[in-house]
């Protein structure tokens, strides 16, 4: 966990580097997310005074944006496309395999294992369906029998 | 900051530039490897690493020149490579195979028929990019350029012709001549509706504010579809100098492209374009000497469906919620921050450089009475050959998935064709003689949409596919307004009924209830046609679904609630791999000895059927339900 000051330090950096015009708060978020891995509530409070909008505003946008989230996530993530031709190659029982081995929903972590499951709407890569994003890199074509070596790799490096 | 030694001072300059570039090129092998995205998720960065220390490992490097390009549209393939002048092909390379590429065929000049393209079924081999069958009925205006161009570099943009339509635009042409030559052209909006582009430029050029903005809606959301983001990584200064040219032609000073946060590489190269192109003078104040300034801004957007629907993208771009509104006032009269606004879809503005270069003559011998010049297409599911498409308009959809995608994969048969995302419609085989333009597939009760063309096979489940859509739109809905938001989440409740194996008769009427409801009565596009997946299939597919609430069975074998698995004694051979493989401990032995799977308690994930040996084959999938007796009702 990071101490408050060193995260008020780090938002007021990244505030100090957009100009207060509302426009950019989606922007701001986005930064915020990428140096700390999410949106810690002082930050919302903070882009509120900044951007001159209600801290309710600035959650609306947290919450809307799927990009976005209020906790911090694991170190390691594993998205499932849910792209269309992902559906229709399979896609379904990948996120289910992936569900079962890390008893958890799509959404949700397992802290033991230190693995986010997370689904996503298309990311465009659909003729290598179904594809499965673990930490960042791209994997094409998965089978559902590769799913335990996928995991085991992640477990191992940690 | 602005290197003041690189801006581009005039016309001249840019045209002095261009030539320079020309004229040093020196003759070289050149050998492009399909570095998009996709090529990048199936290995093409490692074969292009192997390929530079072979090369230079060989002393090539003063003859073959090697490039990162963005997509050469033909992504069952990759990672592949193109080695020119010949064009020789060679698809799925591994960093193993590269060595044997240098030797032979750079330092050699011969083809290695071992690795390059076969048709499946046959022994016939292409060796060559344009003699691949994909390839015949395509015509590639805007994805040819893709296999030469370094996506990141404004010099390469301009060693083939980059930034000529801008110089002629500046050369005299005026504002109005512009936008007669866009009109005359017959370009219409490549997002889906099919607007006139030329028509949107005049209205906004005439909406008499001092003010207005460009957008380039990059916000490719629908499942299935990737044909911006092939652009947007591949060649975004044609995405800019489209831009440019329009902002040009309404009088516009500002412009913005929106990209889903979905697609990094697309944002990071569109931002390292958008540098270069500032640098060079491009944009800015005072593009080329003229009095004409105008520049652009990338913004990120952050995960919203409904933020690609014109409204919603104003919003999200103001730093609100993607929340659409209605219209009239159209984003003409009044958009960004209330000023006349044109958005146009990426596609759209990839195509008016070359538009504006080759003219509308040109632009309009290709394509139907309605629909002129090219369209991409993602050609994916269940075909032989997927990928990115660039076809002209009027081709039918037989050719497109027969022809250009090879038809089916080995032994199975093509079901339909789902078009248009979420907002589309699937239509079956028997109307595949239909052309491909804005207006046959409506009237088909589907949309031509932004491109996406998901084909299916015998194995695919309609309701299952359909509520896919569904349960996307409720997830997707912004909930502003109710026949949306509750339209959508009923649908969804009833379709995961039928699935459950628990539908009713009524239900296929209820659908076709809330659907017609969502149709007339939603706030904008979105929430209009959601319902069109269900509608098309009520109008196609009627058969299937009522063998789903009727007869209670799946003919596809995908939905759960209607599926059952059985182990057949006669065949089994008693190995109890399937027992091992169970994960809800299903399956036990019987008193015969052999293995039966508890029908309560399996969740027909199929890992028995996966685990039973090929030979014995004892595990089978009904596509109706096994008698469940105690199952309680809802669970699943």
């Amino acid at each position: 966990m990071k101490s408050r000051n060193s995260l008020t330090e780090k938002v007021e950096t990244i505030l100090a580097s957009l100009p207060a015009e509302r426009r950019h708060l989606v922007l701001f978020l986005h930064r915020v997310q990428q140096e700390l891995g999410y949106i810690p509530g002082e930050a919302l409070r903070m882009a509120a005074d900044y951007f001159a909008v209600s801290p309710a505003e600035v959650y609306g946008l947290v919450t809307f944006y799927s990009a976005f989230r209020l906790k911090p996530g694991c170190r390691h993530e594993i998205t499932v496309c849910q792209g269309t031709a992902c559906h229709v190659r399979g896609a379904p029982e990948l996120a289910a395999e992936l569900s079962r081995l890390l008893g958890v929903r799509p959404g949700q972590e397992n802290p033991e294992k230190g693995v986010s499951l997370r689904t996503v709407n298309c990311l465009g890569c659909c003729a290598l369906a179904p594809v499965v994003v673990v930490d960042g890199e791209y994997k094409g074509r998965v089978q559902k029998e590769q799913v335990p070596k996928i995991l085991e790799k992640l477990t191992v490096k940690t | 900051m602005i290197d003041q030694k690189k801006r581009l001072r005039t016309v001249g300059e840019l045209r002095a530039l261009r030539s320079g570039l020309q004229a040093a090129l020196k003759p070289k092998r050149l050998v492009s490897v399909s570095a998009a995205s996709c090529g990048r998720a199936s290995g093409a960065l490692a074969v292009a690493s192997t390929l530079a220390e072979e090369i230079k490992k060989r002393g090539l490097e003063g003859s073959v020149e090697l490039r990162l390009t963005g997509c050469h549209g033909l992504c069952q393939l990759e990672p592949d490579v193109v080695i020119f002048p010949e064009k020789i092909f060679y698809p799925n390379l591994t960093p193993e195979k590269v060595p044997l590429v240098v030797e032979e065929t750079l330092v050699h000049g011969r083809v290695i028929p071992e690795l390059a393209f076969k048709e499946s079924s046959g022994h016939q081999v292409f060796p060559r990019l344009d003699d691949l069958p994909f390839l015949k009925k395509q015509v590639r205006w805007l994805l040819d350029r893709q296999l030469v161009l370094d996506p990141g570099q404004l010099e390469s943009y301009l060693e083939h012709g980059g930034f000529l339509a801008l110089e002629k635009v500046l050369s005299g042409m005026s504002p109005t001549e512009v936008i007669n030559l866009v009109m005359a052209s017959g370009l219409r909006g490549r997002g889906g509706a099919g607007f006139p582009t030329g028509l949107k430029w005049r209205l906004a050029r005439e909406a008499g504010q001092a003010e207005k903005y460009l957008i380039c809606n990059g916000d490719e959301g629908d499942p299935g579809a990737y044909m911006d983001r092939g652009l947007l990584e591949s060649n975004p200064f044609s995405i800019i100098e489209g831009m440019i040219i329009g902002g040009y032609a309404v009088g516009a000073a500002r412009g913005f492209i929106y990209i889903r946060e979905e697609y990094p590489l697309a944002l990071e190269r569109v931002s390292t374009a958008l540098d270069g192109a500032r640098e060079a003078g491009l944009l800015g104040d005072n593009i080329l000497g003229s009095d004409f300034s105008f520049d652009l801004e990338l913004v990120r957007g952050a995960g919203a469906f409904v933020s690609g629907e014109e409204t919603a993208l104003i919003a999200s771009i103001e730093g609100r919620r993607a929340f659409p509104r209605q219209r009239p006032p159209f984003p003409v009269v009044r958009g960004l921050w209330g000023r006349p606004t044109v958005i146009n879809n990426v596609e759209t503005w990839a195509n008016v450089p070359l538009i504006v270069l080759n003219g509308p003559a040109w632009f309009s011998s290709v394509g139907t009475a309605g629909s002129k010049g090219t369209k991409i297409f993602s050609l994916v599911g269940k075909v032989r050959y997927t990928g990115l498409v660039e076809v002209p308009f009027g081709l039918t959809l037989r050719e497109v998935i027969e022809e250009v995608g090879g038809g089916p994969e080995p032994g199975r048969s093509i079901k339909a064709v789902q078009t248009g995302g979420p907002s589309g419609g699937c239509l079956p085989a028997s109307l595949f003689h239909l052309p491909l333009d804005y207006e046959s597939l409506q009237a088909a009760g589907s949309i031509m949409g932004s491109g996406g063309m998901i084909v299916i096979d015998e194995n695919t489940c309609i309701v299952d596919l359909i509520l896919y859509f569904l349960r996307f739109a409720r997830e997707e809905s912004c909930g502003q307004c109710a026949p949306c938001r509750l339209g959508t989440a009923r649908m969804t409740g009833i379709l995961e009924r039928i699935t459950r194996g628990e539908g009713r008769p009524e239900d296929l009427e209820l659908l076709a209830r809330a659907g017609w409801t969502m149709r007339e009565a939603s706030l904008c596009g979105l929430g209009r046609t959601a319902a069109n997946p269900v509608l098309s299939a009520l109008r196609y597919f009627r058969d299937e679904l009522e063998r789903h609430v009727v007869d209670r069975e799946c003919p596809a074998g995908v939905c759960r609630g209607l599926i059952s698995y059985l182990i057949d004694k006669s065949r089994c051979t008693g190995c109890l791999l399937c027992l091992d493989s169970c994960p809800v401990a299903a399956i036990a032995v019987a008193d015969d000895g052999y293995p039966t799977i508890d029908q309560k308690l399996c969740t027909r994930c199929g890992a028995c059927l996966a685990a039973c040996p090929p030979g014995v084959s004892a595990v089978t999938k009904l596509n109706r339900k096994e008698n469940r007796a105690g199952e309680k009702p809802g669970e699943d």
